[in-house]
């Protein structure tokens, strides 16, 4: 595949589990019918079968009832279901005030903005130095006409958890509907839609090694969603489209791989690794200190500049990510490092390090290695940072 | 093999700059930075009085692999020139020794460029060799514009006809570009404006507007 690439961007994509390609293999070539009705033909009612039986698993993890979970095609869909959806229905009939983030990813912030061009009245909401959120502020956002509030449960960036079962709590009591995106928490993390009383959930399966271009929605029993992907009846008369098939099985497949143990033996590997990070000169821990995803560090350097580090580290076989705008389409600096209260430079060297199943202690130890000669050497370059 | 978006030219100056370090008691130097991508380059030059050349000249950087190639690059370039013939390298000069660099970079690597012009104007205050102070017209505003990159082609916003309107008017500056507001690049195409004529000497403030 890569050779000898030490893969640490899992929170942008993960290798496939051969697990997971084994279940979808036969939705591919046997059972390749559409999935049907009950009075159709035998082979689509076996795919409608397989599905049924991937959206059963998937919802049980959430507690969820099988209804109430709709496949889509990643968590890019779920999350601009969820926003326009909800718009769309509430609009007219209770009001047009949208509550969220300015740390969201860009699915949930960009859906708010296209609505707020749309003559919806949309908060962002601020979130302190360590990306949480202050609830009291909420409390006080929510007016009578608030349709929504989208708060994620993680961030995408610096992993910063949100109280999502409070913030579900604060909705319910003052009427309105609660979206959250957990495609970085699901199912890592419990989520009980059984206890937090939340009505929207995004999840996807491409972070969790399992297919690309599948994801899924969590819809509360009637909730006030209206349709905007038309053509047939799939998913419940919420999304239409020939169904993914293997996508829908190797997600299912992707959930139930996931567990506590491997869940513990990735937050090993990033307490270690940040403890390495935070022994190089001028470095600083981006996002909570405790309440953060298990599987990410992200560490601002200062005096050097991410996508070099990025590229350096490229060299040296390492893949990661970084905030800096130098590497960023729109030549912008993360908006999530700027909204949590921190300025150019500490998004300029921001790197993340996020884990997966396939990583290993050696890792650790080697991408540390790695980064320290590789900010040693582009400190040496820099203007920065050698009068103190 | 994977195709990077650089040049092997650039990469070797990348992973192997020339020229880096500090010059201590330089005969001028120069920091330019942009608050927008947030790179950063000092520049430090040894120039002979009598010849009127560069002698010797130093880079650092606070940027991304154009930003430092650039750097690589363009103190080569000067090395040994005279100030005037140094004054003549251009972005252009400079990105075609590296083989090009892909059109979103070359706002990084333009600053290199700025800072050799910067450090050698610093040589010639410092020489009693400037001409007085410029007022600042419509025809400084579009110069100063054409050092300000269009990330989608990586030509300058003069160039390729961005800019819809500049007007000029006691101390304040307004320029319309044709681009929408929510447009991907619209916010750092806003910062470079600023950076590039915020701190003129006459100018008091700075207006960026957008298409309707």
């Amino acid at each position: 595949m890569f050779g000898d690439l030490v893969y640490l961007d899992n929170s942008a994509a993960t290798r496939l589990d051969e697990r997971v390609l084994e279940a979808m293999r036969p939705y591919f070539l046997e059972t390749y019918a559409v999935a049907t009705s009950q009075f159709g033909y035998s082979a689509g009612i076996e795919s409608r079968e397989a599905l049924e039986g991937a959206r059963e698993s998937i919802a049980a993890r959430l507690g969820a009832k099988r209804e109430e979970f709709l496949f889509t095609s990643g968590s890019t869909e779920s999350s601009n279901m969820a926003l326009k959806g909800v718009a769309l229905a509430l609009g007219e009939k209770k009001g047009r005030h949208i509550i969220t983030t300015k740390i969201e990813d860009f699915p949930v912030l960009y859906s708010a903005r296209s609505l707020g061009r749309r003559g919806f009245e949309i908060t962002y909401l601020d979130v302190d130095e360590t990306g949480r959120l202050d609830l009291d502020q909420l409390r006080d956002a929510i007016q009578a006409e608030t349709i929504l509030v989208s708060v994620q449960a993680a961030n995408q960036e610096i992993a910063t958890l949100q109280d999502i079962e409070s913030i579900a709590k604060i909705c319910q009591e003052r009427d309105a509907l609660f979206h959250t995106d957990a495609t970085h928490t699901f199912p890592r993390l419990p989520l009980n839609v059984g206890e937090v009383p939340v009505d929207l959930v995004t999840v996807a399966s491409h972070l969790i090694h399992g297919p690309k271009g599948v994801g899924g929605l969590y819809v509360r029993e009637r909730t006030p969603l209206t349709k905007w992907m038309d053509g047939g009846f799939q998913e419940f008369n919420l999304r239409a489209g020939a169904e993914n098939i293997p996508g829908a099985v190797g997600f299912a497949k992707a959930v139930e791989l996931v567990t506590l143990e491997e869940t513990s033996r990735l937050r090993d590997m990033r307490d270690r690794l940040t403890e390495r990070l935070l022994g190089i000169p001028h470095a600083r821990l981006n996002g909570h200190p405790s309440l953060r995803l298990p599987h990410n560090t992200n560490v601002s350097f200062r005096f050097v500049e991410g996508e070099s580090i990025l590229l350096h580290l490229d060299m040296r076989g390492f893949a990661v990510s970084t905030g800096s705008a130098c590497f960023s389409r729109s030549l912008e600096a993360s908006h999530v490092i700027m909204g949590i209260g921190g300025n150019h430079e500490q998004a300029h060297g921001s790197v993340r390090f996020t884990f997966g199943r396939f990583n290993t202690m050696d890792d650790v130890d080697a991408v540390a290695g790695a980064i320290t000669e590789v900010i040693e050497k582009l400190r040496e370059i820099s203007p920065l940072g050698k009068d103190e | 093999m994977t195709q990077l978006p650089y040049t092997e030219t650039v990469m070797e100056h990348f992973k192997n700059p020339q020229n880096v370090g500090r010059i201590e008691n330089p005969d001028a130097k120069s920091v330019e930075g942009s608050p927008s991508c947030g790179d950063m380059v000092a520049l430090y030059l040894l120039v002979d009085e009598d010849t009127q050349t560069i002698t010797d000249i130093k880079f650092e950087s606070y940027g991304c692999a154009s930003n430092i190639a650039t750097g690589s690059i363009i103190t080569e370039l000067a090395k040994g020139r005279t100030l005037e013939k140094a004054k003549d390298i251009t972005w252009k000069e400079a990105t075609e020794a590296l083989g090009g660099l892909p059109p979103i970079k070359t706002h990084c690597s333009i600053l290199a460029v700025d800072g050799l012009r910067a450090a050698i104007e610093n040589y010639e205050e410092k020489h009693g060799l400037v001409k007085e102070r410029v007022p600042t017209t419509k025809n400084v505003v579009v110069k100063r514009l054409k050092r300000v990159m269009n990330p989608i082609v990586g030509l300058d916003l003069v160039r390729t006809k961005l800019v819809d309107d500049i007007e000029v008017e006691d101390g304040v500056v307004r320029v319309e570009i044709k681009l929408a507001e929510d447009h991907q690049f619209a916010p750092n195409i806003r910062e470079e404006i600023h950076e590039k004529l915020d701190h003129l000497w006459d100018v008091e403030k700075v207006v960026v507007t957008y298409e309707a």
